[in-house]
């Protein structure tokens, strides 16, 4: 148990935290990956699926995309990002492990695979969010005169949020794990450090930074709950676990779909 | 020969590429001696698809995919192993059924590449860390499809089967788990692919199976290595998924018929 000692002692040495390299500085990396990341998901992803979802089409599309990106590791995406360079032209942004900006050694390649790896959530839970918004809702609504647009605003999108939420959640749990693996073949975050660590035989090392991703990632679970039942309205909780027919009452709603 | 050696020395340094980086490059230098083609996969070429690739390594190749299978079939057991007694007791005692999906949903939470070495100091580097890794990460999925499995059963049959003298323990092998089976399969199948996928990150404590190839790819930015392994990957993936399937079909031939269940999480 050494190594727990040596874990402890990288821990509460300040000189591990703070400078270029230290651990808040990766930290704070991994955490701008992560918002970037889910952003550009977020943003690609939600519009997409909640219109498919409105017009009812794309049902194949939205269900199967979860399948694929959980068939395909998250690691050898990576590696296949930082390693190619797909175009040529790209320049300085690829061959991956160039630096992009705040996001360190291999950032675009890094940006580009967590993206990837948060759609798959994010595009099936508000698919079917709006999916299972119950038909006569949608008929009452346009039987009230409301078109399109308001149907989905004034209806759907009230209806639907939770479950959208519980995509996002699981979408940010999943994508700040990536993150970490990322720094297994580009280097940067916090995976930094376990790396270093493993590959250095400095073992202590290695578990320490382990111990603070997965810190880390229980908070971000943490709060990522909390706003989900901050915008599920009081009585609507049985709804947000309606794309895995869970009975799970104040436990997550949703079961883990994929996951690094 | 100095040359050679020039480029050697940086990627020797690096100290995790083994002897392979240097055997490919002698191979190559032996090859424009020869003056012969070089082979597709060597430096100067480095193509992505290059079956003479998969021809050359296939010792390697095979013995990494091997690997990669025996680890995953060992980690989906062993969490099923766990997940049947754990689902039982959270059917039986309703109050510890928050408790136990807490908890497992917890540690899916936790990096897989995180979850790795916080094991090492207990099992080492060894394919037993990866194992029980994943076999938690199965674990939670596998659970909750028990679980909800063992709750599609529908209470009339439950009866029927008491009314004729079944009891409890009968009565879970004979006709609950039986009729538990599409549930339960679903779930394995989610567990079994992503496992196959997970799997490659235990290349950090070299058990990955095809992980450690996708590792020397990336770090000898060996192309055909790299993208050969990918794909096993996802073969792997999706040829477990289909035999699932065809489990399934053949242990619940009353589901024929009636097919479009969706049982898919």
């Amino acid at each position: 148990m050494r190594v727990l000692q040596d874990a402890w002692r990288y821990l509460t040495d300040a000189s591990s935290w703070t400078g270029d390299g230290g651990m808040l500085a990766l930290l704070a990396e991994q955490l701008l990956l992560t918002a970037g990341a889910l952003g550009i998901a977020v943003l690609v992803g939600l519009p997409l699926a909640l219109w498919l979802g409105h017009v009812g089409r794309g049902g194949f599309l939205a269900i199967n995309i979860t399948n694929v990106g959980r068939a395909v590791p998250t690691f050898a995406l990576l590696a296949l990002l930082v390693t190619a360079d797909p175009w040529g032209w790209t320049g300085d942004l690829f061959p991956g492990t160039a630096t992009l900006g705040p996001f360190g050694r291999g950032g675009a390649a890094t940006l580009v695979a967590l993206a990837l790896f948060a759609l798959p959530p994010i595009i099936t839970n508000a698919y079917t969010a709006v999916r299972e918004v119950p038909a006569e809702v949608r008929e009452a609504a346009r039987g009230m005169g409301m078109n399109g647009w308001q149907v989905f605003r004034r209806a759907e999108w009230p209806l639907a949020l939770p479950l959208v939420a519980s995509g996002v959640r699981l979408a940010l749990v999943q994508v700040w794990a990536t993150a970490t693996i990322a720094a297994l073949v580009a280097g940067p975050g916090l995976g930094r450090v376990i790396t270093d660590g493993f590959f250095r035989t400095q073992y202590g090392k290695g578990i320490a930074g382990a111990l603070v991703v997965a810190a880390v990632a229980l908070v971000l679970e943490l709060l990522a709950a909390g706003v989900q039942r901050a915008v599920t309205p009081p009585g609507a909780a049985g709804n947000a676990g309606a794309a895995s027919p869970g009975r799970s009452r104040r436990t997550s709603p949703d079961a883990p779909t994929v996951g690094p | 020969m100095t040359l050679l050696a020039a480029t050697l020395a940086p990627r020797a340094a690096s100290g995790l590429l083994g002897g392979r980086v240097g055997e490919r490059v002698g191979e190559q230098a032996a090859a424009v001696d020869a003056g012969t083609e070089p082979r597709c996969y060597s430096r100067l070429v480095n193509e992505w698809f290059c079956w003479d690739y998969v021809r050359d390594y296939r010792p390697e190749i095979l013995d990494a995919t091997v690997q990669h299978l025996l680890i995953t079939l060992a980690a989906v057991l062993l969490g099923l192993v766990i997940a049947f007694p754990l689902a039982l007791l959270a059917r039986r005692y309703p109050r510890l059924e928050s408790t136990i999906l807490g908890v497992s949903t917890g540690l899916y939470t936790v990096p897989s590449i995180a979850l790795f070495p916080l094991l090492v100091p207990f099992t080492g580097l060894s394919a037993t860390t990866v194992v029980i890794g994943l076999a938690l990460y199965a674990l939670t999925i596998l659970v909750r499809a028990l679980l909800e499995g063992l709750r599609a059963v529908p209470e009339d049959v439950r009866e029927a089967a008491r009314g004729l003298g079944y009891g409890a323990g009968r009565l879970l092998l004979r006709v609950e788990l039986p009729l538990a089976v599409p549930v339960l399969v679903a779930g394995l199948r989610v567990a079994t692919v992503s496992t196959v996928a997970l799997t490659t990150v235990g290349s950090l404590v070299s058990y990955g199976g095809l992980g450690n190839l996708i590792r020397d790819g990336v770090q000898g930015n060996f192309r055909a290595e790299l993208m050969t392994a990918a794909v096993l990957c996802v073969a792997l993936a999706v040829l477990l998924d289909v035999l699932l399937v065809l489990v399934q079909r053949a242990a619940t031939p009353w589901t024929r018929g009636r097919q479009g269940q969706g049982a898919s999480a």
